[in-house]
């Protein structure tokens, strides 16, 4: 950040109770930091409600796995990853000025996250046909459990909460997107982008727990 | 920072004194004119004096609650509202204080005002969340308002399952508003710690960072790290009630005992985001009215540290008669002493502040004077319901309604009184009656404690809590009681009538009424919008009275008022010296 002499710096982005650009910068980073802590916690409490669950009824979980499709959520897992690198990339072009590539790699990412949230909707809608429906209006016979209702709950809770962190993060990159195409970023200023791409690291590190914790354990 | 020297990471400053003006003709009331500039403010101060106007709404409505409560207990049957009408109120009551009122009362009132004074920074890291803090908070009230007015809520204010998935009432809204609370706080959090971290003044170095705000810090660890848990649970509720997921609800082979780890898990560190800010409040008074340096800064920093990570596992503390295993009762029983040792350690540690001190029995001094005589039995009586076998006899009784009131009226509500009326000059630069202020904290500690005394006594008999009725050998106790009740109504009444008239006619307030050495006293009585004219500069600790006073009124030297865009005024001497010539 300090490489550019202060004189030639675009300061348009600093806010006036910040001493510098390297203050700020840093302030909004910690201050993501610190939200995805809170964001661990949030997720937490579910991964909390699920290994309660399957210490109780560890067959239960073996079987009603079996209803995902490990296929389709691999190919998901590979979606997520590859748009953690292309957002990671996005940084990159924003570091070293170079906006095109910042809103290309935007865009793909964006485009992998729509990926994403296709295929999940594709895995709920077979479910939802078949009767496997979040609460108590349950009615597949297919899982050999009376509690198979609560592996489904707790399946739909966590990848419900995860979906609307993707499309979230979808809103912020189209945001970025348009912030871009008016040259608000340059390479002494894209904090956005940066804090944008730490928040979907996390969302995509928790699909990594999800998806063998959920679609492998069988 | 950058330098422009690249040879030296030391930085150079030119310093000067500045005396902080007197009774100023603009500052932060009067800078911004109109409704809506209060509306759209995203100064830290002004959304303080937002969230101050809101609790005390809610903490009216709550009050006039406990005076319903407590009329209706005169007589063992009904005196004149019906039991269901009983167990509303009493939620009500319950949740409205916790969460509309203890809970912002430390950290969105008391804190947005002072943290960014105490550490000399312009406002906090991220002002805009700041605002939009104040506006959630404001849709989790207009939801609890919707909850009240559309089938009210009677599960108590923990919400405890199966009776909350299944009663009627609107608790998707109750729990709906609380859940959308929860981010308000957060936000709150996450700006403190960002600010204190990032924003201090030069100079302030971690040991010279006042003991506010050292507390502040411990309060929002316990708020970024609770709160989600609390949101998740709430969430889970929710959808209990929307669509019967069956996690928390027996009837769909949920288990109601995981609701109440999730909820205690937020909602035991909560009780130290309501009360860990007083503690950081009363670390300021002590030390101001003492004319003394705080004893043992360390460990009172220290232990506001230590009680946030203590309070994280106790929350088993609540659930000894829920069915847990006697060896998870016996661990949560021995956590919950250690969390005396902290808290201790604070006690004595004023205690010594205020020994050979030259103590000025100011209200704020008394204030804190009562805050250590409530909370400490209040602290006490919690230790006792801590031990496994008294618990047993004592669980869910009025001992523990008694308890809680202690720590949370005597201390919280004192703490925070203590805080309002020693920044009360600093926020609007005019003083209060100290004559009727000294009334006002009598009537309160004696209706206080003829309030809640009997409650001991009582709970200790076996009256329980929250139940409507009650056999005739409570009536002397529940009379005396509500007697109490009335008497603190009055005590409310005079502390509103006396703080108005201050407002309306007081008396200006000088820069630093109580001469304090921390940083907010440095400023003028009522701070300039951007809280200082010049860039403070801090060479001596928050509690060095045995200094003088000029030492404490330094800054950067520039020779505009340092804001706007001054990237010059980081390091730049060779200008600033060409400046001055």
């Amino acid at each position: 950040m300090s490489q550019t002499s202060s004189t030639e710096e675009k300061l348009d982005h600093l806010k006036h109770y910040f001493v510098d650009s390297d203050q700020q910068f840093e302030a909004s980073k910690l201050g993501m930091w610190v939200f995805l802590v809170t964001e661990i916690l949030f997720f937490g409490g579910l991964f909390v409600a699920y290994i309660v669950y399957r210490a109780w009824y560890p067959e239960l979980f073996l079987l009603a796995s079996e209803e995902l499709d490990a296929f389709w959520g691999m190919v998901n897992t590979f979606v997520l990853i590859g748009s953690s690198l292309t957002v990671a990339m996005a940084i990159r072009s924003a570091q070293l000025n170079q906006i095109r590539g910042l809103i290309i790699n935007l865009w793909i990412t964006i485009g992998l996250a729509i990926t994403f949230m296709v295929i999940k909707y594709f895995e709920y809608s077979e479910k939802f046909a078949k009767g496997i429906v979040p609460g108590s209006a349950y009615s597949y016979e297919g899982v050999a459990h009376e509690k198979a209702n609560i592996f489904f709950s707790i399946y739909y809770m966590m990848t419900g909460l995860h979906g609307l962190h993707v499309i979230i993060g979808i809103g912020l990159m189209i945001w970025l997107v348009i912030k871009a195409k008016k040259k608000v970023f340059h390479s002494g200023y894209y904090t956005p982008v940066e804090i944008t791409g730490l928040y979907w690291h996390l969302v995509d590190v928790i699909w990594i727990f999800l998806f063998p914790l959920l679609y492998l354990i069988d | 920072m950058a330098t422009n020297d690249s040879t030296t990471n030391v930085k150079r400053l030119q310093v000067r004194r500045y005396k902080p003006e007197e009774n100023p003709e603009t500052h932060y009331l009067n800078q911004e004119k109109g409704l809506w500039a209060w509306l759209t403010t995203v100064d830290h101060k002004k959304i303080g004096l937002m969230y101050l106007g809101a609790i005390a709404f809610f903490f009216f409505v709550g009050g006039v609650l406990a005076l319903l409560l407590r009329t209706e207990l005169l007589t063992p049957a009904r005196s004149f509202m019906d039991a269901d009408v009983y167990n509303q109120v009493f939620t009500l009551h319950g949740a409205i204080m916790i969460f509309f009122f203890l809970i912002p009362a430390g950290p969105a009132v008391l804190g947005n005002f002072i943290l960014p004074l105490q550490l000399g920074a312009k406002d906090v890291a991220f002002p805009r969340l700041n605002l939009a803090s104040f506006y959630i908070y404001v849709i989790g009230a207009v939801f609890t308002l919707v909850a009240i007015f559309t089938g009210g809520v009677d599960t108590g204010w923990t919400f405890y399952t199966p009776y909350s998935a299944t009663t009627g009432g609107n608790v998707m809204a109750m729990t709906f508003g609380v859940f959308i609370l929860g981010f308000s706080s957060i936000l709150t959090g996450m700006n403190f710690i960002v600010t204190i971290h990032k924003m201090r003044a030069p100079g302030i170095t971690w040991n010279k960072l006042p003991l506010n705000m050292w507390a502040l810090y411990a309060t929002s660890i316990i708020q970024i790290l609770a709160t989600p848990v609390l949101a998740i649970t709430l969430l889970l509720l929710t959808m209990e009630r929307a669509l019967g997921i069956g996690i928390f609800d027996p009837a769909l082979g949920g288990d109601p005992v995981l609701y109440q780890h999730f909820f205690w898990f937020y909602s035991h560190p909560a009780v130290y985001i309501m009360i860990v800010p007083g503690f950081g409040v009363i670390s300021e008074v002590i030390s101001t009215f003492s004319r003394k340096i705080i004893f043992g800064y360390w460990a009172i920093a220290l232990s506001s540290l230590a009680i946030a990570f203590i309070g994280f596992l106790v929350w088993g503390h609540h659930m000894f008669t829920a069915g847990q295993s006697s060896l998870a009762n016996m661990v949560f029983s021995f956590l919950t002493f250690l969390v005396g040792i902290p808290t201790g350690i604070k006690i004595f540690n004023w205690l010594a502040t205020m020994y050979k001190g030259s103590i000025d029995m100011k209200t704020p001094m008394l204030y804190a004077m009562v805050f250590l005589f409530l909370f400490t039995l209040g602290g006490f009586t919690g230790i006792m319901l801590g031990a496994l076998s008294v618990d047993i006899h004592l669980h869910d009784t009025y001992y523990v309604v008694a308890h809680f009131h202690y720590v949370m009226m005597g201390g919280m509500v004192m703490a925070f009184l203590a805080g309002l009326h020693y920044w009360w000059p600093k926020i609007f630069g005019k003083m209060y009656s100290e004559f009727w202020a000294k009334i006002s904290l009598g009537l309160l500690f004696i209706g206080f404690n003829m309030t809640f005394l009997p409650q001991f006594v009582m709970g200790a008999q076996g009256m329980p809590r929250r139940y409507f009725n009650y056999i005739d050998q409570f009536q002397s106790f529940h009379q005396f009681s509500t007697i109490g009740a009335y008497v603190m109504g009055v005590a409310f009444v005079i502390m509103a009538g006396y703080m108005l008239h201050s407002l309306m006619k007081g008396k200006p307030a000088s820069a630093n009424p109580w001469g304090s050495r921390a940083l907010e006293w440095q400023t003028s009585s009522p701070p300039d919008l951007h809280n200082f004219h010049h860039t403070p500069v801090v060479i001596n600790g928050p509690y060095d009275y045995h200094k003088p006073m000029s030492e404490f009124q330094l800054g950067i030297a520039t020779s505009h008022n340092g804001h706007g865009h001054h990237d010059h005024e980081t390091v730049n001497v060779p200008k600033t010296e060409k400046e001055q010539a």
